[in-house]
């Protein structure tokens, strides 16, 4: 029954869906406003029929249906509640589905929002919108693979029939007594975030690329959109980055090989709209202020959005064989005609528009804040070409020369490590720039000091013992940036203090608050010079060792002494058997504490999953990881270790990224006069 | 003033243009099967190549004191169509398990076991082709297709 219901609602979303995209056409054609708020309660519709579609599979995880197909393959018995719930994204078709409910969500809320003074963009938000929510919707219910409602059934002398949907004369259902249950590697804290975030990220910025769209076609070619949307994108693109770095976090708690980031393509997917989008938020300002680039941002919003598509394709369509991908699947010349056809679309808008959407005003001089805004563009977008590039030779590689290639790890680090150094040095000069015409005087009287504290820091560490060029360049730059934005945001407290006698505390906050977004950018800075930090010493100092160790033997991995005591193996009752190692921490014959590498056999599943032990200070990380160990008689046990300086800033300065973001987005208070 | 924009966007261009085709020439891995690589070794020489094959579990060697794994891996196509025209990954691996007469290929990698190597497991491995025609791996991915592709279960138990 329940599948049945999960469909049908599903079936009248789309069709609701497809009579909002009609109605709304309608309502332009015949210029009409009941036929706008037909195709507006359309859009407010489809979030509550999928919402019901969504219950529907959530009811028969958790009840454990295991007749149903994604059921069956994405949980079992022992899974505890939690995880049958975000079995919801555990597999491909469950996952198209709550792309589409969050997709179908945000719709709603723009629909909710007051329209008084935006009544000719409406129609054709409310077009693009449905446009991409029936698409995914229809994925779901028309192709074989996606549908999560599919059921098991037999003949009636016992054998197994195909999976279908709907149940005909002389089937019987076919119930399996338990379920294969979520792959193990999804089974981890990390996962229960990574993918919404991720999704929501995604969906979201379906927002602005409706509004942009709908500008371009209505001829509203001023900066309305923008500032209507301006709010949306810093949470889509708020929402991506949080799902990159709790995907990172996952990666480096799960996968046991050390690190947080391998140069998948899937992981280059997923980064690519936000580098664009990253470009859009910081150009947007150039069109707020002075009139400038609107080619440029309608461009950069749809680049955006067509990222987001071909991620999701990527993710969901196989291509790629990662630890991403879940199965080969039949959605791929689907995606391809979707993204063919959003992007002629855009592109033809954008040329119509052309001559419209001419700057108001020039560049005034070649060095300016616009400038250095424009050459933030140029690096952002060509870290962008770079990864594109890298995740799509292959494949023309293979389409041309028939030779298959890959792209690994090495090419992303020797393309996008010099242009993230240019990166950082503009992110440097940046907030010491002035709008308009800027001076290289200004800019070394204001960058001296910060400039000097960097080049004295780069000095200590070097007679401290650093010397790889790579890292003393890393170091310098990311000390050039934090110093900059804390010395521009000291400068202006003290201002502050001075004229207005303020306390030095209540100047620093009274800053933040009055303009939330340029102080919101600079801790949004800082988040990104800590990060930068965990990112120097993976790439320089991590340092590694690995051997066979009896109970009592040690390995020395950097100054750390890791002596094997125990060895324990256990079943647990959610269908795992655990074999767990003791092993001890010193430094300099101090002893520090324990870790536990073990391995998690899942029985189910018939898979093991190897889960670090860790010790995280803030100077380092001891990473163990517990490799294989002898039969009780010889009691050895293969250790392998990872010695991975400074990892830990990365979460920090991801957190202080996060603090910033909510800084920027938090709506400015009524009474506070808004100074641009 | 528009010029000197250009000049200068012009230059950074082509900077970029210049490291990515460098880097696309010096890290592009090629991905060959068991046999292309048997068959084309002369004029692979010593470029590094990504290869897929099906494990043979019963010829996995460990040695947990130098940390080094042995194991021998059986031709695969590298189509994904044509995998799929012969019943998908998981039907494959285990026909090329079976089957004596395909190209086999014994490959040696350093390092910590993955945990997925096993009978009919499908391994990924990069490295090079060594004088004793033993593959050096330097990187071993494994992949297990059964989960996602055995869509029919068992029927009910007790």
């Amino acid at each position: 029954m329940l599948p049945e219901v999960g469909y049908g609602a599903l079936l009248v979303a789309f069709l609701v869906a497809v009579y909002g995209i009609l109605s709304s056409l309608m309502a332009v054609w015949r210029n009409s406003a009941t036929w706008l708020r037909s195709a507006l309660s359309a859009m407010r519709l489809t979030w509550p029929l999928i919402t019901a579609s969504l219950a529907c599979l959530l009811i028969l995880l958790v009840q454990g249906d295991f007749q149903v197909s994604y059921v069956y393959n994405t949980t079992s018995r022992s899974m505890p509640l939690y995880l049958k719930l975000t079995a919801l994204w555990g597999g491909q078709a469950g996952s198209l589905l709550f792309w589409g409910w969050l997709m179908a969500g945000f719709a709603s809320l723009a629909a909710l929002r007051n329209w008084e003074r935006d009544r000719e963009l409406l129609p054709w938000v409310i077009v693009v919108t449905l446009t991409t929510l029936a698409f995914f919707v229809g994925m779901v219910l028309f192709s074989a693979d996606s549908n999560p409602f599919v059921r098991f059934w037999q003949n009636r002398s016992g054998q197994p029939l195909a999976p279908a949907m709907f149940r005909s004369a002389d089937m019987l259902p076919l119930v399996p007594w338990d379920g294969r249950g979520l792959s193990p590697l999804l089974r981890h804290p990390g996962m229960i975030m990574h993918p919404p975030m991720l999704y929501l990220g995604f969906v979201s910025f379906v927002i602005p690329y409706a509004f942009a769209m709908a500008a371009l076609i209505t001829g509203r070619n001023d900066v309305r959109w923008i500032r209507i949307t301006r709010r949306w994108t810093l949470v889509a693109w708020l929402f991506l980055s949080l799902g990159l770095v709790l995907g990172m976090r996952w990666a480096y708690d799960v996968l046991g090989w050390g690190g947080y980031w391998g140069w998948d393509p899937v992981e280059v997917a997923a980064l690519n709209p936000w580098l664009s989008g990253t470009a859009f938020l910081h150009s947007v300002m150039l069109q707020e202020k002075r009139g400038l680039f609107k080619r440029w941002n309608v461009f950069l919003i749809a680049i955006t959005y067509g990222l987001v598509i071909y991620g999701t394709f990527l993710t969901r369509s196989g291509v790629f064989s990662s630890v991403h991908a879940f199965a080969q699947s039949d959605l791929g010349p689907a995606f391809f005609v979707f993204i063919a056809v959003m992007a002629i679309a855009s592109l033809g808008l954008i040329f119509y528009r052309w001559e419209a959407l001419r700057s108001e005003g020039q560049l005034t001089a070649l060095f300016s804040r616009e400038t250095v805004f424009l050459l933030n563009n140029f690096v952002f977008m060509s870290i962008l070409a770079v990864c594109f590039w890298g995740i799509n030779y292959p494949l023309l590689s293979e389409l041309v020369t028939g030779q298959k290639v890959t792209m690994g790890p090495p090419f992303y680090e020797s393309t996008v490590g010099p242009l993230l150094a240019l990166l950082f040095l503009l992110m440097g000069i940046a907030p010491l720039t002035a709008w308009g015409r800027s001076t290289w005087k200004m800019l070394r009287r204001s960058v001296w000091r910060p400039a000097l504290l960097a080049f004295l820091l780069v000095v200590a560490l070097f007679l401290g013992g650093v010397r790889q060029p790579g890292a003393l360049l890393g170091f310098g730059l990311a000390a050039l940036v934090g110093f900059v934005t804390v010395y521009e945001y000291g400068r202006a407290a003290w201002m502050r203090h001075r004229t207005q006698g303020e306390s030095a505390l209540l100047a620093l906050w009274q800053l933040a608050v009055r303009n939330r977004r340029r102080y919101g950018g600079y801790l949004i800075h800082l988040g990104v010079v800590l990060m930068s930090l965990g990112v120097i010493g993976i790439e320089f100092f991590q340092s590694e060792t690995q051997g066979l160790l009896r109970p009592g033997e040690s390995l020395e991995v950097a100054g750390y002494r890791l002596t094997y005591r125990s060895l324990a193996q256990f079943d647990v009752p959610d269908g795992r058997n655990v074999t767990r190692a003791v092993v001890g921490v010193e430094k300099n014959g101090r002893f520090l504490g324990e870790v536990y590498p073990r391995r998690d056999y899942y029985y189910e599943a018939q898979q093991p999953m190897t889960i670090p032990g860790l010790r995280s200070t803030m100077e380092d990380d001891v990473y163990v990881i517990l490799v294989s160990w002898q039969p009780i008689t010889e009691d050895g046990a293969t250790f392998k270790v990872y010695h991975n300086p400074l990892v830990n800033w990365l979460w920090v300065g991801a957190l202080v990224f996060l603090v910033g973001s909510l800084v920027a987005i938090w709506p400015e208070s009524g009474n506070v006069v808004k100074s641009a | 003033m528009q010029l000197k924009f250009m000049i200068g966007f012009l230059l950074i261009l082509a900077a970029v243009a210049v490291l990515v085709i460098s880097a696309t020439q010096n890290n592009a891995t090629y991905l060959m099967t068991v046999e292309e690589l048997q068959k084309r070794q002369q004029e692979i020489g010593d470029r590094p190549v990504k290869l897929s094959g099906a494990v043979l579990g019963d010829t996995i060697q460990e040695d947990p004191r130098t940390l080094t794994i042995r194991f021998t891996i059986v031709h695969i196509p590298g189509d994904n169509d044509e995998i799929n025209r012969m019943g998908g990954l998981a039907q494959v691996l285990h026909d090329a398990v079976e089957n004596p007469d395909l190209p086999r290929l014994e490959v040696e990698y350093h390092g910590v076991r993955p945990d997925l190597l096993k009978n009919e497991a499908q391994a990924i491995v990069t490295g090079k082709l060594d004088q004793n025609g033993v593959f050096q791996a330097e990187e071993l991915l494994l992949k297990c297709p059964t989960r996602y592709e055995e869509a029919v279960p068992q029927p009910t138990q007790p």
